[in-house]
This record gives structure tokens, C-alpha cells and sequence, in this order.
């Protein structure tokens, strides 16, 4: 179960980039992908999720998981197919073993939702862009 | 305002940055890893005891650190062969990072350590995901555990660089199927090599020694179909825009890549 070590590597990266970003009062969300081949429990993720954020910058957020299923290719044969769970990666149609994985051990953190002090972008360019609209989820 | 922040890091960016970092420390020094992963009870001390005894034998300097919840046990059961070892109580953590690794090395490794075996904690799911610096991965089964274990437990048999059966003396009194095992081994990790072993017969005794002082020599190890994922998320670009009336930052992506095994 190191699905506690993953949120807790989670929270850090989250908690890291918002004090980058400064002014930062509140985490509403963070989306994750997770690849089918990841090794990493999504319901075991989202219980540790909500333990990891106790106490921090993203207390009470949301843990919004994208499942990527897992895709191989077959160099010689360019068949492409799912490799489903457990994997095939050997190629079901030539049996070739010189094969490649396209998607599927993707664990990587998407974007995040958050809230901040300032009023507008930052950006000069952006100086005389109209009030931003909270986005809700 | 709420903003949406675009990250795209790989939630195990810091332990890969950190393994990647510990492979070329010790690369540097001349030692190079090799990461053992197994079920509890699958016998990796006991084969790993008797690699030991080959290196000495071979005059290869080695060292081995052990991990476990609890107890020195295997440390103890190690040390008979007389090189240096190391044992590392997790206190109930399932699995090494790499900055634990670095960290346990630190004072410890002998400077001319040609090898140094870990032995991860017994379980073949979490250590599966870690990247230790490890040059060679080495997932390890014994006969009693069925042929099936490399589909139960794909990860761990699919990033290895070689897979190595335990045991054999008892295979026919478990009526070990080789044959499907090979066959298992192959769906999630097509072209590894399976070595069969026994520590107490003898069976494939120092190939495990031989394969890692290929790999320390400069050999090319097996790359797994599972480890060769491409990269097709690594950006680096900072840019804001500021539409429908919410942001979108992307503040530098620290190492967004998936792990990979050289």
C-alpha cells in the first residue's frame, strides 16, 4: 500500500507550486492521471488523498482521477492494441516480442484548482482582460 | 480568483530525480546497484547468501543492505558470508526511495564496493514503482508461488531486467509448471531472461553474480516494453493566458517524465 507515499508525494508537489505561486489561500482540486499499468489503486489513492491533505494548504480538496488505459504497438507488425490487466505486450496478432508501450504507466499530476488573493492574471498582456468568473467545478 | 494551474509533473518526479542522481554518484565511484524484489518468503536471502559467498570466492567486492519491517534477521543471515551489510528497519513502510537508499549509504559504503545487492522490502507490489538507482532489477518467485505471479503482479515482473525462480529443488513436489511460467514471464515483459535457481542444491548459483558484473562492465541490460514508454510529456514552457475568465500557469515541470532504466 504505498498509495500513502504517492499522496503524500502528491500534496508536496501541490503544496511546493502554490507557494511558488505566492497568495495562494485554498487547494479546491487536483487532477491526477493514472495509467491502468501504474500499480497505483485509485480507491486506496483517494482515501490516503484525503489523509495527506489534513493539516495543509489543500485541506478538503478534491482528488479528481483520469484513468489512462494501457496501449501497446507492435514495431513490426504496427498492430496497436489494448493491452488490458494483466498486460499483453506481446503482439496478439504476429506474436512479435519487439513491441511498445503508447500509454498506460502514466502517474502524473494534471493540473490543480485553486484559490488565490490576487484579482487578475498577473500578466501585463492580460492588463485590460475583463474580470475573471470563478470557475466552479 | 480561482485559477486552474496546469503542473504536469510526475508525482514520483522527486524519487526519479533522486535515483537518477544516486545512479550517477555511484556510477562515478565505480559501484553500481542492483535492486532485488520478491514475495515474503520467496527465498531471496538465501540465494542472495550464496552470491555473496561466489563474490568473496571471486574476490568481487560486494555489499548487500537489506530491508524489513523488523528484525536483523536477514542481516545476520548475510554477514555470514563476511562482506559488508546493512539492515534497514522500514518501521512497517512497504517499500525503499531512492533518498532512503542514499541516505543509508551515506558513511557506510566501502569506497571500493564494486556491487551492491538491495534487498527490498518482501512485497511485489509497492518497490515495483520505485526507481532505487538500480542498474539492474532483478524480480525473484519461487516455485511454490504459481505460475500466475507474473500476471498478479505484472508491474514488478514487467520493469525487471531479469526474473530468476527460486527453488527448484522442490518444483516437481509442487508440480511447478515451467513452461507456463516462462510463458506468464513473457506476456508482460517479452524477451527477459528467466534464470532458474537453488540456493540449497546449488542450481544456478552465481549467474545472478555473473549477469550484474555484466551489467557494472558496461553490458546492455534488457529493456523492458514496460520501462520503454515514450516521452511524450516533458515540456518545459512557461506561458499564461488569461481566456474565459480563468488562468492557465505553467510553472516549470521539474523532470515530468515517466521513469526509465538505462
Amino acid at each position: 500500500m504505498h498509495e500513502m507515499s504517492v499522496a503524500l508525494a502528491v500534496v508536496d508537489q501541490v503544496a511546493e507550486a502554490a507557494a511558488r505561486a505566492g497568495s495562494v489561500t485554498a487547494v479546491r482540486s487536483v487532477r491526477l492521471q493514472v495509467g491502468e499499468l501504474a500499480g497505483v489503486v485509485p480507491d486506496a489513492l483517494a482515501f490516503s488523498f484525503e489523509l495527506a491533505c489534513a493539516g495543509t494548504l489543500l485541506e478538503g480538496a478534491e482528488l479528481v482521477t483520469e484513468a489512462v488505459p494501457g496501449r501497446a504497438r507492435c514495431a513490426p507488425c504496427a498492430h496497436e492494441w489494448a493491452t488490458g490487466m494483466p498486460p499483453r505486450l506481446t503482439c496478439p496478432v504476429c506474436d512479435g516480442t519487439r513491441t511498445e508501450l503508447l500509454a498506460g504507466r502514466e502517474l502524473q499530476i494534471l493540473d490543480v484548482h485553486w484559490d488565490d488573493g490576487r484579482r487578475q492574471s498577473p500578466s501585463p498582456t492580460h492588463a485590460t482582460a475583463r474580470e475573471p468568473i470563478p470557475e466552479e467545478r | 480568483m480561482c485559477r486552474v494551474v496546469d503542473l504536469r509533473q510526475a508525482v514520483l518526479a522527486k524519487n526519479d530525480a533522486g535515483a537518477h542522481e544516486l545512479r550517477a554518484h555511484l556510477a562515478a565511484r565505480g559501484t553500481v546497484v542492483v535492486n532485488l524484489l520478491s514475495s515474503p518468503g520467496s527465498g531471496k536471502t538465501a540465494l542472495l547468501e550464496r552470491e555473496l559467498l561466489c563474490a568473496r570466492e571471486r574476490s568481487v567486492p560486494v555489499a548487500a543492505l537489506t530491508a524489513d519491517l523488523a528484525t536483523e534477521n536477514d542481516a545476520a543471515r548475510l554477514a555470514r558470508s563476511g562482506v559488508p551489510v546493512k539492515q534497514v528497519l522500514t518501521d512497517g513502510l512497504c517499500h525503499l526511495e531512492s533518498g532512503m537508499l542514499a541516505g543509508h549509504l551515506e558513511g557506510w559504503l566501502p569506497d571500493d564496493t564494486r556491487l551492491l545487492f538491495v534487498e527490498n522490502v518482501g512485497n511485489l507490489v509497492c518497490p515495483a514503482s520505485y526507481d532505487l538507482g538500480e542498474t539492474l532489477r532483478v524480480t525473484l518467485a519461487s516455485v511454490t508461488e504459481g505460475e500466475d505471479k507474473p500476471l498478479k503482479y505484472p508491474t514488478a515482473f514487467g520493469l525487471a531486467h531479469l526474473v530468476v525462480v527460486t527453488k527448484t529443488d522442490i518444483a516437481d513436489a509442487v508440480e511447478f509448471d515451467e513452461a507456463a511460467f516462462r510463458a506468464n514471464v513473457e506476456q508482460v515483459n517479452p524477451g527477459v531472461e528467466v534464470v532458474l535457481t537453488s540456493a540449497r542444491r546449488g542450481q544456478g548459483v552465481g549467474v545472478l553474480l555473473d549477469r550484474a558484473m555484466a551489467a557494472a562492465d558496461g553490458a546492455p541490460v534488457h529493456s523492458p516494453v514496460m520501462a520503454r514508454q515514450p516521452h511524450h510529456h516533458g515540456h518545459t514552457h512557461t506561458h499564461t493566458h488569461a481566456d474565459d475568465g480563468h488562468t492557465h500557469a505553467h510553472p516549470e515541470a521539474t523532470g515530468a517524465m515517466a521513469h526509465t532504466h538505462s
